[in-house]
């Protein structure tokens, strides 16, 4: 054991390449990606908005229970799949739809579990996206047995961990950490630090000066990233993942960022923040301030920015016209999957609704 | 299923855990053992020993101390293509890991509409009278047994301990496993040869006609110990061993009862709200009209498990059972 820990420490500000105004940020520690990563990131971008409000509005039209939102975070989402290469697994929270959905979930699956139609709607094993978690944390330490198979058989699977603030106070959240640790399991865990957990702001919930220092207890190097800037989460994102395949053991990210929405539509942020709090992350905002960094490189133009608007329109229609097709789901399935086959205690209750269903039937 | 090394051998259950571990992981490169000293140690109990010396430190390895962490691994790695057997070192101690327990490895499948199956066993040394202190004697198959997606058995001699821990390796489901402390060292004839049963399934471990005991784990030699008392009063008793807990062997369990009309269920579990009350309850729903008494049932008490000293009377013993099987109304009162 060394007793130096200074190679864990995070650096003492976020990690920013482009500014608020679209100018670049000189880094000593990181490279600039390059154009075409920027591109294909501005693309997903205006596609992971698009999603977000369209979720968030099939909510009001009672076609979802509830949507947690990632609007304003959408540069994490977006990176976090971005710098994956395929075969890669990522663990996302509720809240990570979009991320999903970069790596290829279809986002109509993609929300079955918050249409109500069944808990995971898509094929983990697909893309390689776990289903979504909904206890805090709990998450994590399946990242790190992915990895650590991954690693037995010499694969080079790197795993992308995905929480928030609120999830770093969980047990699962320091379990996992310090067993990717002392397994060196290809982790990379990011923690979407949006300020608030539901309405509990993050003085409450750490006296860290940064939750990148939660690794460090562990031996787990931490970084901080501007989690609104897109090129500067791809390089640090993309360097974690590098470092992990390469066999350089686990990463934790603190990605600082902002919650611009109520937790979900349920929740009434008035209560906790004021409009104030929220309007000083507008001018923030990752889509705007990649697109006037990208003008500026005559990177886009408006005919671009039309074409990408109108790919964002044909997901999000796509995604509309998902949900409007109501299924009724099979009350077979209640049954099939507990176990690979049912007890006769499960066949004789899925005999009995089946028995409820056929005299509902003869008596319409 | 069948064993490869056949004949007859005198082996603890602790030796034949310990076999059928290095059997399944010989059989197929995808078993992993894992979690707390199981490695150089060979387990608290020995039940891993050499283990990793003979298949190596990723075949089985020491993991830091945190039993969310070791099943929530395990979750990941049963995921990603492996078969892992964790083991919790003791009964109380599987208590941090209970929400991955009921959250995720009871879930994982129906989540995913089947998708993602969990083969992974959690192995648990479990229940008292061993002497042990608090926090190492709980009976906590009720919180197991009470959970969707998970099965439960209990092994009560050697035998059965090979080939039910041998069943759940090769199960696609995940399973508890739960292991009597206090049976550990008990001895046996095994026929290493023998088919081994299979999970949900339950047995008539002796025969009889006027009242049927059923028990599993660590009350299956109290059962059996009574039977033989009573057989020198002239009480013919029959005893049924569970051996599976989840699934529960209506079939078998209900027609024993019914050749005898008369059950007492023993248990080392506190009654309220347990698995002795389940059993109770099917077998009364199935076989009213073939009681001729209301089921007993000898069960610890609903108090914290005792110190050492005082264990003696939360433990169901002979004189218990046998004091149950007279109040089975044998005339009309
Ligand atoms: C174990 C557990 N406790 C409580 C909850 C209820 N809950 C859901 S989201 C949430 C806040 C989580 O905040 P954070 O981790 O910062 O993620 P964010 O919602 O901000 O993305 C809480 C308390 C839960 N899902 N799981
Ligand atoms: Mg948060």
């Amino acid at each position: 054991m060394t007793g130096d820990a200074h190679h864990l420490l995070p650096s003492a500000e976020p990690v920013t390449l482009i500014d608020c105004h679209g100018r670049p940020v000189a880094s000593t520690a990181y490279a600039a990606p390059d154009a075409a990563a920027l591109v294909r990131a501005f693309a997903a971008l205006v596609t992971a908005r698009r999603l977000n409000d369209q979720a968030y509005a099939l909510v009001r039209q009672g076609r979802l229970a509830v949507y947690p939102s990632s609007h304003g975070q959408e540069a994490c989402q977006v990176a976090a799949a971005q710098v994956l290469a395929e075969g890669d697994w990522l663990f996302p929270t509720y809240r990570d739809t979009i991320a999903a959905v970069n790596r290829g979930v279809d986002p109509v699956e993609a929300l079955s579990l918050l249409k109500g139609d069944w808990h995971c709607g898509y094929d983990p094993y697909e893309h390689h996206v776990a289903p979504h978690t909904t206890p805090l944390a709990t998450q994590l330490p399946h990242a790190v047995g992915v990895a650590h198979a991954a690693r037995l058989r010499g694969e080079p699977t790197v795993v992308m961990a995905l929480c928030g603030d609120g999830g770093t106070s969980e047990g699962d959240f320091h379990e996992a950490l310090n067993f990717a640790a002392v397994l060196r399991a290809p982790v990379v865990f990011l923690v979407q630090n949006n300020e608030y957990a539901i309405s509990v702001p993050l003085a409450r919930q750490t006296a860290a000066p940064s939750l990148a220092y939660k690794g460090i207890g562990y031996g787990v190097p931490g970084e901080r990233v501007d989690g609104n800037d897109a090129a500067a989460l791809l390089a640090v994102l993309g360097a974690a993942v590098e470092r992990a395949r390469a066999g350089g053991g686990p990463q934790l990210i603190e990605a600082h960022t902002y919650r611009m929405q109520a937790h979900t539509n349920a929740d009434d942020a008035s209560r906790y923040r004021r409009d104030s709090e929220v309007a000083a992350w507008v001018e923030r905002d990752p889509l705007t301030r990649l697109e006037a960094h990208l003008r500026k490189r005559d990177l886009l133009d408006d005919a671009r920015l039309a074409e990408l608007t109108a790919e964002a329109e044909r997901v999000a229609t796509h995604l509309r016209d998902g949900l409007n097709r109501d299924v009724t789901p099979d009350p077979a399935m209640l049954f099939d999957h507990v176990y690979a086959r049912p007890t006769p205690q499960l066949a004789e209750q899925a005999a009995l609704v089946a028995d409820e269903l056929e005299r509902e039937g003869a008596l319409r | 299923m069948t064993v490869t090394a056949p004949g007859h051998q005198k082996l603890t259950m602790a030796q034949t855990l310990n076999r059928a571990l290095r059997d399944a992981m010989t059989a197929d490169p995808a078993v992993v053992v894992f979690g707390e000293d199981v490695g150089a140690l060979g387990g608290v109990f020995r039940i891993t020993d050499g283990l990793t010396a003979e298949f190596g430190e990723d075949r089985c390895f020491d993991t830091p101390l945190a039993e969310s962490g070791i099943v929530g691994v395990a979750v990941g790695m049963a995921m990603n293509g492996l078969r892992p057997v964790v083991e919790m070192q003791f009964d109380a101690f599987a208590y941090p890991a209970f929400e991955q327990i009921v959250s995720h490895v009871a879930k994982m499948r129906n989540r995913t509409r089947g998708r993602v199956a969990l083969p992974m066993v959690i192995r648990v040394p479990y229940a008292g009278g061993i002497g042990g202190v608090e926090h190492h004697c709980d009976s906590s198959e009720a919180y197991y047994a009470h959970t969707p997606g998970l099965h439960v058995v209990a092994p009560a001699n050697p035998a059965d301990a090979y080939g039910l821990l041998r069943a759940a390796i090769a199960s696609d489901d995940p399973v508890v496993f739960l292991e009597p402390k206090k049976l550990y060292w008990s001895k046996e004839e095994v026929e290493l040869g023998a088919p081994v049963p299979g999970i949900g399934t339950a047995v008539v471990r002796r025969e009889g006609t006027d009242a049927t005991l059923i028990a599993y784990g660590p009350a299956v030699p109290v059962a059996l110990e009574a039977a033989e008392v009573a057989a020198a009063e002239g009480r013919s008793l029959q005893v049924v061993d569970l051996r599976s807990i989840v699934p529960f062997d209506d079939e078998t369990v209900c027609a024993a009862v019914r050749r005898t009309g008369r059950a007492v269920v023993v248990a080392e579990a506190s009654g309220f709200a347990s698995v002795s009350s389940e059993i109770v309850a099917r077998v009364t729903e199935r076989c009213f009209h073939a009681l001729a008494a209301p089921i007993r049932r000898v069960t610890g008490f609903d108090i914290p498990y005792p110190p050492p000293k005082l264990e003696h009377f939360q433990l169901p013993g002979v004189d218990r059972v046998l004091d149950a099987v007279d109040d089975l109304q044998w005339e009309d009162r």
